[in-house]
């Protein structure tokens, strides 16, 4: 357990620069734009390798085109750039729509044309909001030394809690109603994130594998208690719950049936400025972050370790909680087995990229949900299944972590080889 | 990790003292849900448990009959007893025996309450245990080559799902299930070696590079099965390794249908626990590995090639780990789906954990998982009055429950998930 340096998750491009200079905003101001690109350098060439490789992957999992090869090289060529082309062109447009299309809505004047064309981009702010909640929530562990994989299980706890105050409750203004709700949805995550914070605390058990096992124990919870007769929509057989009142629902920021954003993104954002708040300025955060970084001088300076851990992990259960009441309050209304297309893993790719810090998660959570929302209409119009998205969001993850590899690739000089540091260290025992 | 290592110190010690006690009251408490909830069963009921297993063995033994709330007061009466020795003066080094026929007995009770008025077949519950802690083991054993050797392998998870689909289609296509078997390997093989790379020669956090595998895993075979297996289902259809009966071995009543009429990947799985075991205990490699896990620097100055080990070690778990994920497909269901493994690799690494990081341990372990699995596919069947949904939630529960409870009991390799750098 002697192992030296930090033991959260701090951003590579950090890591290389002086050992002592600590994570903060409190750069100096004349390096700062530098230091900026070259934090971003590794974190954009990540993105753009993994793009290359999605699209190897398009063209090598097709059977027409590794037939072509062998028979007709020049025309397997062809298809293979035109099904890449497609695929990813569907891509773009469906996350923020096409040019020409919004330049005609805005210059023709009808709402309803206006209000189509900026459907990719509402589509794109809608799937970034669970994403910056879940990258928070992985974030804020990461810089405490802890890899919250449970942020899948957390946000469907969230989403329970959340809809069952969204249903039961009737008759209350909006103001008093959806806050509860809200409230709700953070108690319900931040009771999932309690569990293995206060294992870790009491007994030494590894936060990764009880989170995991909490993750499949949600999902069975939520099969189960859309079968009870408090949640089951009445008349219903199929696992749908009860729908959630008007006054518990987030107000749209348009009212047109067509965009779907809404004001959980603002909650979201809001978020984003309590936790780099908390993080940043707060003592409770320094706390955190001295834990994360040395357990052992945190200890020696008096910090209470077991307690941070379990704080850290109501917290992040509760903000993962969010993501899921984000949801249920506002695009669906309503809660249905396994909604989740995986948010809360690819909250560790939105907390990596974003350098663990809220900036950062906010502006990768768009770039995921930009994905997100890209991906269902690049499947209608191509074939190209989503999960092409899952797979570009695992290469970027691991991209960013081994910059090293990156550097590599593109030649880049690097001043020293370094990697995330160390998470796993036996299991706590 | 150290955060918690430093929170648990005192913590633990704590614990030690109070865990007898603790122990005790858990014991009295199963005794009172044993007495209050397992005897509810209809007057004069019985629970009738089959001990053969098909149409016609070799000893045939007579069913096994017992009456229901007599059994379930009896295992009340020793889980009472138990706890109450427990709390009293405890039992020594013997806690854990203890502690197992105290699970047992509250298992077996629960057995008996659900099958009361009902007949359910213990050897078929048990073969089924064997079956289903196959893929487990493969998973755990996967995780201890690489933890011996320093290395965390939070991959497994991906190997499996990344072996089930390779095995399927690679058997598919050459209607081959050995070149099934063996594709997975290699797929292991060559995703535990980028686990290597990452974790060994850049620094990447070992538990960050074992998730981008599992997300990896799972995008591209999800990706994959959408794309082509569904258009293609003749890529999918691989024949399966099917059961066959040991002569002799399979005749022994009960102990020979739960061991010895199974497919290979099961008699697989035992030889590759025995090797495991011997490899590592009792020859010069297996020294050499401990070495590199407990202390790295030592072995490297005694002239042990450190980075070589983690990477043999690594790549040689990834192929443990792929015909594990093969025998999901060639070995069980013999199509591939989205998603198949299910935690088992996660769960594997629990069982791991549990047996102390040894192949024997990590074996029975994976027996304790297996039967909960198997407990909960019967239980299904038999219409217990518990929503399936909490039945399918045991293997997992027991798991947080194992890890929860056992960590601080068992001892990992000391530089477990450390990179090494030399100087």
């Amino acid at each position: 357990m002697s192992e030296p340096g930090p033991g959260a998750a701090v951003p590579a491009a950090e890591v290389e620069e002086p050992a002592a200079a600590p994570p903060g905003p409190e750069a100096r101001p004349a390096g700062r734009f530098r230091a900026l690109g070259g934090r971003a350098l590794v974190p954009v060439l990540s993105i753009l390798t993994a793009f290359v490789v999605g699209a190897l992957v398009i063209v090598f999992s097709d059977p027409e085109t590794l037939r072509l090869f062998t028979s007709d090289p020049v025309a397997a060529l062809q298809r293979a750039v035109e099904q890449v082309a497609s695929a990813y062109s569907a891509l773009v447009s469906g996350a923020l729509g096409s040019p020409t299309q919004i330049a005609g809505a805005l210059a023709s004047g009808d709402g309803k044309q206006i209000a189509r064309a900026f459907v990719p981009i509402s589509e794109t702010v809608l799937n970034a909001t669970p994403l910056i909640f879940t990258g928070l929530s992985v974030a804020l562990g990461f810089r405490s030394g802890l890899f919250n994989i449970g942020a899948e299980g957390q946000l469907y706890l969230g989403a329970i809690f959340a809809t069952f105050v969204g249903f039961s409750l009737s008759g209350l203004p909006l103001v008093i109603h959806l806050p509860l709700a809200i409230l709700a949805g953070f108690a319900g995550g931040a009771l999932w994130g309690f569990i293995p914070g206060f294992l870790k605390a009491r007994t030494g058990a590894h936060e990764v594998i009880v989170t995991i096992m909490l993750n499949y124990t949600a999902y069975r919870l939520l099969d189960w208690i859309l079968k009870t007769s408090v949640f089951q929509r009445v008349g219903r057989n199929d696992p749908i719950s009860k729908v959630v009142e008007e006054s518990a629902a987030f107000p749209r920021f348009v009212g047109d049936a067509a965009l779907r954003a809404n004001w959980s993104t603002v909650v979201a954002l809001l978020a984003a400025i309590a936790v780099s708040w908390l993080l940043f300025r707060s003592i409770r955060g320094f706390e955190f972050r001295a834990v994360g970084l040395n357990p052992g001088a945190a200890r020696y300076a008096g910090m209470n370790i077991g307690r941070t851990v379990i704080l850290t992990m109501i917290i992040c259960g509760g903000l993962a909680g969010l993501a899921g009441t984000a949801h249920v309050l506002g695009p669906s209304r309503t809660l249905t087995p396994g909604f989740s297309p995986g948010w809360g893993f690819d909250g560790i790719a939105v907390a990596l990229i974003g350098g663990s810090r809220p900036l950062g998660v906010v502006l990768a959570a768009l770039l995921f949900g930009a994905l997100r929302a890209g991906a269902t209409p690049m499947q209608a119009a191509t074939g190209i299944p989503i999960d092409l998205v899952v797979v570009i969001q695992a290469l970027v993850i691991m991209f960013v972590a081994a910059p090293a590899l990156v550097r590599g690739i593109y030649r880049l000089r690097t001043t020293q080889v370094t990697g995330t540091e160390v998470f796993a260290k036996g299991w706590g025992a | 990790m150290s955060a918690a290592a430093v929170a648990v110190g005192p913590a633990a010690r704590a614990q030690g003292v109070t865990r007898q006690r603790v122990l005790g009251i858990v014991y009295l408490l199963l005794a009172a849900a044993i007495a209050v909830i397992f005897t509810n069963v209809p007057d004069g009921a019985s629970s009738t448990f089959g001990l053969n297993l098909g149409p016609s063995p070799a000893v045939k033994l007579p069913d096994l009959i017992l009456p229901s709330a007599t059994t379930a007061w009896v295992l009340a009466a020793f889980c009472g007893f138990s706890g109450a020795v427990q709390l009293v003066r405890g039992f020594g080094i013997r806690w854990a025996v203890v502690l197992g026929l105290v699970a047992l007995a509250f298992t077996f009770a629960f057995l008996t309450w659900a099958t009361a008025g009902k007949s359910v077949s213990l050897v078929g519950i048990l073969q089924t245990t064997v079956q289903r802690a196959t893929p487990i083991t493969f998973a755990a054993l996967s995780g201890l080559l690489c933890e011996r050797a320093g290395v965390v392998n939070i991959a497994i998870e991906g190997m499996l799902l990344a072996g089930a689909f390779t095995g399927a289609v690679v058997g598919s296509i050459a209607t081959n299930p050995w070149l099934g078997v063996l594709g997975a390997a290699l797929v292991g093989a060559a995703l535990a070696w980028v686990l290597a790379v990452l974790a060994i020669r850049y620094y990447v956090d070992q538990i960050i590079a074992g998730t981008v595998i599992n997300i990896f895993s799972l995008g591209i075979t999800s990706f994959l099965s959408a794309r082509v297996l569904q258009t293609n289902l003749e890529l999918n259809n691989p024949p399966r390794l099917t059961p066959f009966a040991i002569p002799i071995l399979s005749d022994i009543p009960i102990v020979g249908p739960i061991l010895f009429n199974h497919n290979v990947f099961v008699y697989g799985m035992f030889l590759l626990v025995i090797a495991i075991q011997v490899a590592l205990f009792r020859t010069r490699w297996g020294l050499r590995v401990r070495a590199v896990g407990e202390h790295p620097k030592a072995a490297d100055t005694v002239g042990i090639d450190v980075l070589r080990i983690r990477y043999t070690n690594v790549v040689l778990a990834g192929v443990v780990a792929g015909i594990g994920g093969a025998y999901l497909t060639i070995g069980s269901t013999g199509s591939f789906d989205q998603n198949m493994s299910a935690g088992r690799g996660f769960i594997g690494l629990a069982a791991m954990i549990f047996g102390g990081w040894n192949p024997i341990g990590a074996f029975l372990a994976s027996l304790i998982f297996g039967f909960a699995d198997s407990l909960q596919a019967r239980l299904s069947i038999l219409a217990v009055p518990i929503p399936s949904e909490f039945l399918l939630m045991t293997p997992y529960i027991v798991t947080i429950i194992v890890v929860a409870g056992l960590v601080g009991r068992v001892r990992a390799p000391a530089a477990d998930g450390k990179p090494y750098r030399k100087e």
